[in-house]
């Protein structure tokens, strides 16, 4: 089967740099920045092959994330469920 | 939600005690929800309100803790609906907490406290916890006066959004007078809506009902709306607002009965319903050829201070009666401005089981306190 | 090696990713609002309220929803969630709701509480509301600590978990067991849904979503009451950092309070 293709807006100058994101994803292409925000915290790169499966945005305590997935692919991980 | 009363069931006139008093002018003043704890001498306001408050539609429930019902009441209030709790001297103590933030809250619930004796002066008057603010507190001294209160409680307290304490004790409570159930001239004026009440957000912004001094974005304080980087919570804001709100409830609403003031060479004071005994005491002094005043505070909180100031300024010496070890006489010798010699002729009496009045609560024995400081007595 | 530059934010004008061809399939909840909370990095709070609102607006109730929040750090939720909300004494909540509701008993009332809040200061209130069977939904984010006075014990710090006042860990000699209160409530008659749930992994976040929906279901139907305790990371508690708090939740307390559903009403489809 055919890799999900998706892609998230990560909202860095909300983000505390508490790294919770970074494990839980599966294809691993998140990764902690060298930068800090205007907070003082360091936020996530977002490297290429995101499949768009929602588990950092789910892990995310400040709401950084919003994720975008090809039309009907399901989240990877997670079974059918799309939210429209 | 509420069922409208019958003339059957909704007395115009009777006969009752100051406790039913309170309860039935509360519900015709429109409360719906009551919390009691049953604790002599406030358990008849509850067993009064259980029968009734099912009669019009509304909530009555026995609660297992004082500080749950203070915090129901507080819920219900702040919903929007009349809410009421009674409790007594000891039950008071446990709300103290909430009663002192209803304040900051400006959450306008009623709260009765049928005391026992009158050794609640100073917990009523002195916010009822912690802070620097105050309830409003109401001193009525008949069934009658009990029930016009009821009313008038309601009233001030949505007026200024601001809690109100009504303070009784065991003979109030205990005591049956004749009472027409009839809201007070100055309870007739309109009250502004209740813009505050989280009812659901229905078509509109949610609110924040809090004493914290938490502000939802765009909200003015103060000083202002929000700006960015600004701090969202300044608690010391609804203190300060509290204090300043009391500076003009005391303009305005101070009651205060007063008989024989003209030619007075001494006032005898006293609050609630052992008020009657002393006034009676001070007729009588009267026709005994002394000439004695009567002052009797009405309004506990905002206090006649200005009534003492010009007793005060005349020289005029005071005597304070009151079923206690001496708490109002603090605010009359305030009052006085040290211009005036102050006596206290009270003192606890109160029956062995600490709820009812003793053997000094008789006007007789009134009488006899006030020709031992009467200043023609005293100069002999 | 990044391919797409850290300036992905919204707010700083670079360029975003292509997300043509693609479906938004996860945004925050309006009903969170616009403000940021200043709660630690690593919090499970947040976690737990963003699957709350988010149920509240699938089931279309934003605008008949009251909640009683009580005293914790989640107590900044107050300034984010777009609901009517009272603020409650510690403890309090559940009286104050159980007010509201017998007021306005068509609207969804629920409170937001702490361990700390409910099951400690407030356990006298959540008992009698249970009992009584009021129809609320009472809410407990489970943390094992008094979170926003710095780390100090609860009822239900666990065995062993050292605070500011147990410095050796808890102790049972001298600072007694924790307690469970799902457990203690389901033989209640007027208790009609008890559940626990975490959010440590994304999975138990998405468990936990569906107890909270359960829970509101309950309150809509009638049912009785109900109560969802949510175990939430407190990394600065705990004295562990934000990304050790999911393996010391794991380990330490997952063990101490089951997850699952302990009460579950007839009328309430699974």
């Amino acid at each position: 089967m055919a890799k999900a293709v998706g892609t998230v807006l990560i909202d860095v100058e909300r983000c505390k740099g508490c790294e919770l994101c970074i494990p839980v994803c599966p294809p691993k292409v998140l990764e902690m920045s060298v930068e800090v925000n205007a907070i003082g915290f360091r936020y996530p790169i977002l490297h290429p092959g995101c499949t768009g499966c929602e588990l950092c945005a789910e892990i995310c305590p400040d709401y950084c994330f919003e994720v975008f997935r090809e039309s009907k692919s399901p989240a990877h991980g997670l079974g059918a469920e799309v939210s429209a | 939600m509420s069922n409208p009363s019958t003339a059957a069931t909704t007395p115009v006139r009777a006969f009752m005690e100051g406790g039913h008093a309170i309860a039935e002018a509360a519900i015709q003043a429109g409360c719906r929800f009551y919390c009691g704890y049953p604790m002599t001498p406030s358990t008849e306001v509850l067993e009064y309100m259980a029968k009734r408050m099912p009669e019009v539609g509304g909530v009555c429930i026995n609660v297992e803790a004082e500080i749950e019902g203070i915090n129901m009441v507080w819920g219900a209030t702040g919903a929007g609906v009349r809410a009421m709790i009674a409790s007594t001297t000891n039950g008071m103590s446990l709300m103290q907490e909430s009663l002192a933030e209803m304040v900051l809250g400006r959450i306008p619930a009623v709260v009765v406290n049928m005391g026992r004796g009158q050794g609640d002066y100073n917990q009523c008057t002195r916010s009822g916890g912690h802070g620097s603010h105050r309830m409003i507190v109401l001193a009525p001294s008949s069934a009658q006066e009990a029930a016009d209160t009821a009313y008038r409680a309601f009233h001030l307290a949505e007026k200024w959004r601001h809690p109100v304490l009504i303070y009784g004790d065991f003979m109030l409570s205990h005591t049956s007078e004749t009472v027409s159930f009839e809201p007070p001239v100055d309870t007739l004026e309109a009250l502004p809506e209740k813009s505050w009440a989280t009812t659901g957000a229905r078509g509109r912004k949610p609110r924040l009902l809090t004493s914290l001094g938490m502000r939802l974005e765009g909200e003015a304080a103060s000083g202002g709306g929000i700006g960015p980087g600004e701090h969202r919570v300044d608690t010391t804001a609804p203190m300060k607002e509290a204090v300043k709100r009391h500076q003009e409830i005391a303009r305005l609403e101070t009651r205060v009965e007063t008989a024989w003031l003209d030619d007075a060479e001494l006032v005898v004071t006293a609050f609630g319903i052992v008020g009657r005994f002393a006034k009676y005491a001070a007729r009588l002094a009267c026709e005994e050829g002394m000439k004695v005043g009567y002052v009797r505070p009405y309004t506990l909180v905002p206090f006649p201070y200005s009534t003492f100031a010009e007793i005060g300024a005349r020289g005029i010496p005071v005597a304070v009666f009151e079923n206690n070890a001496g708490q109002m006489v603090q605010d009359v010798r305030l009052g006085v401005e040290g211009r005036a010699r102050v006596d206290f002729i009270g003192g606890i009496s109160m029956d062995g089981s600490g709820f009812g009045v003793g053997p000094d609560i008789d006007a007789l024995h009134v009488l006899e306190k006030i020709r031992e400081v009467h200043p023609a007595r005293r100069a002999a | 090696m990044s391919d797409v530059h850290a300036e992905n934010s919204p707010r700083s004008g670079m360029p975003v990713p292509d997300q043509e061809g693609l479906d938004k399939v996860f945004a925050r909840s309006p009903l969170l609002g616009t403000n940021t909370h200043s709660l630690c990095p690593g919090c499970g709070e947040p976690n737990a309220v963003r699957v709350l609102m988010e149920n509240i607006e699938e089931m279309g109730e934003s605008e008949n929803t009251i909640c009683v929040l009580g005293i914790g750090c989640y107590t900044a939720f107050g300034a984010l969630m777009e609901v009517d909300t009272q603020q409650a004494m510690h403890g309090r909540a559940p009286a104050q709701a159980t007010g509201i509701k017998r007021v306005l008993p068509d609207r969804l009332v629920f409170t937001l509480q702490g361990d700390g809040d409910m099951i400690t200061e407030g356990i006298q209130e959540v008992i009698h509301a249970a009992a009584r069977g009021e129809r609320i939904t009472a809410v407990c984010l489970n943390n094992a600590a008094f979170g926003e006075t710095g780390g100090h014990m609860t009822a239900t710090s666990v065995i062993g978990q050292r605070t500011k006042s147990t410095l050796q860990g808890r102790d049972p000699a001298k600072h007694g067991y924790p307690i469970r209160l799902p457990e203690m409530l389901t033989g209640f008659e007027g208790v009609a849904y008890l559940a626990r749930g975490s959010v440590h992994t994304p999975t138990h976040v998405k468990r936990t979503k569906k107890l909270l929906r359960a829970a509101l279901e309950t309150q809509k139907r009638g049912l009785g009451f109900s109560l969802v305790e949510v175990l939430t990371m407190c990394p600065t508690g705990w004295f562990v950092t934000p990304a050790e708090g999911p393996k010391f939740q794991q380990d330490n307390l997952l063990p101490a309070f089951p997850i699952g559903e302990l009460k579950r009403p007839k009328g309430l489809e699974a």
